[in-house]
């Protein structure tokens, strides 16, 4: 009983983590049709800079709950600034181009990215732990939780649900929704094509950016954290369709609650999960398990 | 079409050239054994590889930075017998064959006199067999595998550390003798070789030398993967007395971070053997109690009075705003070992400069002084062995971070297989 309590709350919590990340890439491919391999990047940026922010607020000696205003602002500002440049930049030329051509723009960015996160923030591991160890534990079925863990699944609930009814509510949700159906016809009907991208492209950087900030706490913020996000990133959207929002919740639940399970039961396989569920997945729906919804991705 | 086969031609052009640069370099490398020594040259041109990009750059900037430092400071001193060395740096990202095709590239296009270089066991692996093929002299550095010399003998290559049994064994003896009553294991190691023999060693030397312990759980997270939370609930059910991880880099230190405030660390007393390198990046979050190993003797506090450790102690703090690691002290006795081998080959040829033979028979079984201020031994298998210390983390007002207490050092014949004894058949002797 105990393990089965301890199996399902840690898969929750890992699946928290692997949306926040998995959420931006899904909105970003349900608009604009690209696989954004820079994803990672601006995961990696939102933790550096939440992380450099949080270390310059404690230095001030500020009340310490205000820390994690600075961490999620640091990861706002970080989206904000990279998303619309990079957007205006490099990916208004290759729309339309074909996705190999848009695939090595994402993937020359993230290399450059790497090294531009290397010149402004050097090699050496970037640390705060105290965010997660400042809301102290909470005992669960005999094992101790740290609280911060807990609100990462509420962070991720609640920015599953402000997407969709952003989307779904807004009216620039609609003109999203409207652009994914269709490019031409949207710009035939006055919406600006080219602003919906860079707002809908900024929205998928900062959220990746947000992913990293909240995640930074618990690990080391150090070169090479974007690719493993992205890889996992990729592995949660495929499963649960690309460019579907619900896809990618349901995506990180399996993958974070089999992933547990493992752990628990069968560690020698842990490794191979992740992958084992991707493969099935695409076995049997090749579009991923909510990938039929040809016409609203969102 | 024109350009096309033109530049097909000209391409063909270059490989008959390279191949022909092979053939000869390598007939002119295989001269007889008697061969005379050379003039000296003007410079000696070392490929320095290690990670300058990806997660593990966090171990391969500062052996780089060990690297420069040193050169730097020798060839202020006059290089090596008046011959200035000079280094070419080179990225070890990129996997086992993108290094196989780097060496060859700093071997023939660059043509480096010979290699010092590898974090990476995967890489080590890979490239040894290449550099025997090219005839280059190869200094591995820092990887830990002991397959290479075990499954293997090479003429070219050498490695001037000891290999990761050291560690395991050096744990195990040390745990057993900070909690002699241990009765449960657990092991949480990163799922690849290193993660996988570091286990083995350690599980091996414990049950060798405690038989009533029982392995209560093994753990194997992907390399990289950051995030602990099912793997600490696991060990926190598990209530293991001791709990061993190889961890490295941001894994590491992502243990410490999510496992300390959940209480891991006070549950279980955790053997953390590749601990050194975390500890100025952690500062005081460190839980205290936690035994560290650093791969080898390699702790700045240790024999800190010694002349030889205190120079490269503040040069390299003063230079680079930290504490060298232990993959700067790897880095410095590949450099050094360098050094003396071709010292002592001159001496040897009365001072002519020596022929890579000449080289390679005096790095066999060469002494020579290395940091903390002690003698580095390279055996006749081409295999360096050390030392290894062990402590508990304390915080100490002094340093922003915590030190290593109650530190145990266990001499190099304790803790490294004796000469063409494969290690798991060593642990398998002991008796008790």
């Amino acid at each position: 009983m105990t393990v089965a309590v301890v199996i399902l709350l840690d898969g929750v919590l890992y699946a928290a983590v692997l949306f926040l990340v998995a959420a931006g890439l899904t909105l970003v491919y349900g608009v604009m049709r690209i696989l954004n391999i820079a994803h990672g990047s601006f995961y990696a940026l939102g933790a550096y800079a939440g992380t450099s922010l949080v270390l310059v607020y404690l230095k001030t000696g500020g009340p310490a709950p205000l820390m994690y205003l600075a961490l999620l602002a640091g990861a706002v500002v970080a989206g904000a600034i990279a998303g619309p440049l990079v957007e205006r930049l490099l990916l208004r030329p290759i729309y339309g181009r074909e996705e190999v051509v848009q695939l090595l723009v994402t993937y020359s960015l993230f290399l450059i990215l790497e090294d531009v996160m290397k010149l402004l923030w050097g090699v050496d591991p970037y640390y705060v732990a105290k965010p997660y160890a400042f809301l102290g534990t909470v005992t669960i079925a005999g094992i101790r939780y740290a609280w911060y863990q807990l609100l990462l699944i509420a962070v991720a609930l609640a920015t599953g649900v402000l997407v969709s009814l952003a989307i779904r509510g807004t009216r620039l949700g609609r003109m999203i929704v409207a652009v994914t159906a269709d490019r031409e016809i949207s710009a035939t009907l006055g919406i600006n094509v080219g602003r919906v991208y860079t707002l809908a492209f900024t929205a998928g950087a900062i959220l990746a950016a947000l992913g990293g900030a909240l995640v930074a706490p618990l690990i080391s913020v150090a070169p090479g954290m974007s690719v493993e996000a992205i890889v996992l990133a990729f592995a949660v959207v495929v499963i649960g369709g690309l460019g579907s929002l619900e896809g990618a919740a349901l995506g990180a639940l399996i993958v974070g609650i089999t992933r547990a399970a493992a752990v628990q039961l069968f560690p020698e396989i842990e490794l191979a999960t992740v992958y084992l569920i991707m493969v099935a997945v695409l076995l049997f729906r090749p579009r991923g398990l909510f990938g039929e919804w040809e016409t609203r991705r969102i | 079409m024109r350009t096309a086969s033109f530049r097909t031609s000209a391409k063909c052009l270059l490989a008959l050239l390279a191949l022909a640069g092979v053939v000869g370099g390598a007939m002119g490398l295989a001269g007889p054994p008697w061969a005379e020594a050379q003039a000296k040259p003007a410079e000696l041109k070392i490929g320095i590889v290690s990670f300058l990009s990806g997660p593990a750059t966090v171990f391969g900037v500062p052996s780089k930075n060990a690297a420069e430092w040193l050169i730097e400071k020798y060839n202020r001193e006059g290089g090596i017998g008046g011959v200035k060395i000079r280094p070419v740096y080179a990225d070890e990202a990129g996997g086992a064959e993108k290094q196989v095709a780097e060496f060859r590239r700093l071997v023939l296009d660059e043509k480096v006199d010979l290699v010092i270089g590898y974090i990476s066991s995967a890489d080590c692996l890979a490239v040894a067999p290449v550099a025997e093929e090219l005839r280059k002299l190869t200094v591995l550095f820092d990887c830990g595998t002991n397959r290479i010399f075990e499954d293997s003998k090479y003429k070219y290559v050498f490695r001037t550390k000891a290999h990761q049994v050291l560690d395991s064994v050096a744990a195990a003896k040390y745990v057993l003798s900070v909690k002699p009553n241990v009765k449960t294991i657990a092991g949480i190691n990163q799922d690849y070789a290193w993660g996988r023999d570091s286990w083995e060693s350690f599980r091996r030397a414990m049950l060798k030398l405690k038989p009533d312990v029982q392995v209560v759980a093994e753990l194997w997270p992907k390399l990289l993967a950051g995030e602990y939370s099912a793997e600490i609930s696991r060990l926190l059910v598990a209530k293991p007395d001791v709990i061993h991880s190889s961890f490295w880099n941001g894994d590491i230190i992502g243990l410490v971070k999510q496992g300390a405030p959940r209480g891991l660390f006070s549950q279980s007393l955790v053997v953390l053997t590749a601990g050194e390198h975390m500890l100025q990046d952690v500062g005081k979050d460190m839980p205290e109690g936690v035994v560290i190993g650093a791969r080898g003797d390699h702790w700045f506090l240790h024999n800190a009075n010694d002349p030889l450790h205190k120079e490269f102690v503040d040069g390299y703090r003063a230079r680079y705003g930290r504490y060298p690691i232990y993959p700067s002290y790897h880095m410095y006795q590949a450099v050094a070992g360098v050094k003396a081998a071709y010292e002592k080959a001159m001496k040897a040829a009365g001072g002519a400069w020596p022929s890579l033979d000449q080289a390679i028979k005096a790095f066999e079984g060469i002494e020579y002084r290395v940091p903390p201020g002690r003698t580095m031994t390279i055996r006749g298998d081409h295999n360096g062995i050390e030392p290894a210390i062990m402590g508990l983390t304390k915080h100490d007002p002094k340093y922003p971070f915590a030190i290593l207490d109650r530190m145990m050092v266990f001499p190099a014949a304790e803790v490294n297989p004796p000469l063409g004894v494969k290690s798991n058949d060593w642990i398998d002797s002991w008796k008790k």
